[in-house]
């Protein structure tokens, strides 16, 4: 017991370093999301504190998957999450080459403690529980719901959401994925509903559902990784769920946070989200269902 | 309660045959035993009041009650939520009536297998057993995945993969193991010389086991049967783990957008109208045979 307290003892005293210097510098440094526009003059590369002075240090996971990354290769700016943090830093003033892609975990960075990047980019979605003990921008994506099927299935060439009336479909219990089963799609037949994914995407590998819903980025991850020759059918429309986004996770209090958060609403309100999502998650193996 | 004429003043012998009334005495003595009887009652009476009264007045009166009432009583959520859940209680009973045909049949058959003694059966006798080592011993739980997953994942097309199937398969695996061995201790609590009696009057094994074995056996284990059966009814909705929609899973999916027990409440409900009578007929049911066993002495 005395000897976890001694290891605690450092980081505690790093976090209340970094709480006190970032209280007593500049006003930016509030980590509300709503960003004051008097900021927007403090957030340029000059003004910024950086890791590095001069660079904006992206981090992302290792290895980073398409459609997020493309080759696990984000300097090349392809995948959707290269490309948002790639024009989050031309919002921020950065050029292209004064961006530094550095590679974390995903679990270690969601605990406290200081950080070696300015922002991390891997679909880290945004909540309570998490934002104690980091920061994020606002949302850059709001979480879709999917169809995951397998090459050869009933569903697997549908195009619209009546051609999946028919189809025996899962989703775990007390997810929004089964919501929208429900009210998006409203199957013929009951669904199945499972205790967890981990449940549905064997009855899916077993053939015994034609389809499984989930959110995109799990939708991507059970395709290209867990069902074999799995594929997803579509995103269900109108599923685009305002209360779990993916933000760009920073260290707690971080000084960055109101400027980064600017960034992105700006590029939602400019479009380029909504772009970026078209070329790089719509027309990337999982178009938007007709209804 | 009416006074027994014989054992209590009757008639004295050689009276003149004028209508019979029943003496001072027996008059007393039915009327001690009615104010007893009233005396009872009234006693079974309070103390049932107070004690169960009391229960409900120290749950009521907690501090946290409306809480509680809310989150688990809500009587309009109930109201909302009954159709859904009972739409779907039907495929409970119809997975248990199917289940409890198979579990009858397997379990008849290796509770059988399991007392045979002849030498060439020793191999079924030997796969029985493990059978019923292993089933009673796995977690259903265990056995719904391994049937409900793993048996499609074999990739045999012949066989089935829907969840129904299945696991109703994964029910009637498990509790015929515990069924084969209530049945198999009926069989072996009946006495060597009801054997050794029926064989000295001709009969075959098989006749024996037939027409005198199994009758008082089965009828001996009709308690516990009815017990496993209960027991049965509520575990069906286990199988909604494998993806069976029914009426337990309609209400975790009705808990999970309102945060409110109440729909559990309601399928407990429906599950109680069912189990009540059954436990109240067993009662009976072991009542009866209670009797019966101990007539047999006098008879």
């Amino acid at each position: 017991m005395r000897r976890a307290l001694l290891a605690i003892a450092p980081a505690v005293a790093l976090l209340l370093a970094a709480c006190g210097s970032s209280s007593g510098g500049s006003s930016s440094s509030s980590s509300s999301a709503s960003g004051s526009t008097s900021a927007s003059a403090t957030c340029s590369p000059g003004s910024l504190q950086t890791i590095q002075s001069g660079a904006l240090t992206v981090a992302t996971g290792d290895p980073a998957y398409p459609p997020w990354v493309v080759d696990n290769k984000p300097e090349s700016g392809k995948g959707f999450e290269a490309a948002v943090a790639y024009a989050v830093a031309k919002k921020l003033g950065y050029t292209d080459a004064q961006v530094k892609w550095i590679r974390t975990g995903f679990d270690e960075v969601i605990k406290p403690g200081p950080k070696n990047f300015d922002f991390n980019i891997q679909q880290f979605s945004i909540n309570d529980q998490r934002k104690k003990a980091v920061d994020f921008s606002s949302g850059y994506y709001d979480l879709t719901q999917a169809v995951v099927s397998y090459e050869g299935s009933p569903i697997a060439k549908a195009t619209t959401v009546a051609e999946l009336k028919n189809a025996k479909l899962g989703a775990a219990v007390g997810t929004t994925s089964l919501t929208a089963i429900q009210n998006v799609i409203a199957p013929a037949t009951q669904p199945s509903v499972f205790n967890s994914n981990a449940d549905a995407v064997t009855a899916l590998k077993n053939k015994q559902i034609d389809g499984l819903v989930v959110d995109l980025p799990t939708a991507f991850y059970l395709a290209g990784a867990e069902i074999p020759k799995g594929t997803i059918v579509g995103q269900l429309p109108n599923t685009a769920d305002q209360k779990e986004q993916l933000g760009l996770l920073l260290a707690k209090n971080s000084p960055l946070t109101s400027c980064v958060t600017q960034a992105v609403d700006a590029l939602r309100a400019d479009g380029t989200l909504a772009s970026l999502q078209d070329q790089w998650l719509a027309q990337q193996g999982a178009p938007v269902l007709g209804s | 309660m009416t006074p027994d004429p014989t054992s209590s003043g009757g008639p004295p012998p050689g009276a003149a045959p004028e209508a019979w009334t029943p003496s001072e005495i027996a008059l007393g003595r039915a009327a001690s035993r009615r104010s007893l009887d009233r005396r009872r009652i009234l006693v079974a009476t309070v103390s049932s009041v107070v004690v169960i009264g009391g229960l409900v007045a120290f749950v009521v009166t907690a501090p946290g009650w409306p809480v509680v009432q809310q989150t688990f009583f809500d009587l309009d959520y109930a109201r909302q939520v009954f159709p859904g859940i009972l739409s779907l209680f039907k495929v409970d009973l119809l997975l248990v009536a199917i289940a409890a045909v198979c579990i009858a049949l397997l379990s008849m058959l290796v509770a059988l297998v399991r007392t045979t003694r002849a030498p060439a059966t020793a191999p079924f006798r030997i796969i029985a057993t493990v059978y019923v080592d292993l089933f009673r011993g796995i977690p259903l739980l265990l056995v719904l995945y391994l049937i409900g997953f793993g048996v499609p994942a074999l990739g045999l097309t012949w066989l089935p993969t829907s969840t129904y199937v299945l696991g109703t398969a994964a029910i009637v695996l498990t509790y015929s193991a515990y069924v084969a061995e209530v049945i198999r201790s009926g069989i072996l609590s009946i006495h060597p010389s009801q054997r050794a009696a029926a064989r000295s009057l001709g009969l075959s094994q098989g006749q024996t086991m037939r027409h005198v074995v199994l009758p008082q056996a089965l009828r001996r284990v009709v308690p516990p049967l009815l017990n496993d059966f209960v027991s049965l009814l509520k575990d069906i909705s286990l199988v909604s783990v494998i993806g069976v929609y029914e009426a337990v899973r309609q209400a975790q999916i009705y808990n999970n957008e309102s945060y409110n027990y109440t729909p559990y409440v309601v399928a407990a409900v429906l599950f109680l109208i069912i189990t009540i009578p059954l436990t109240r007929f067993t009662d009976r049911v072991l009542a009866r045979s209670i009797a019966r066993q101990n007539a047999q002495g006098t008879a």
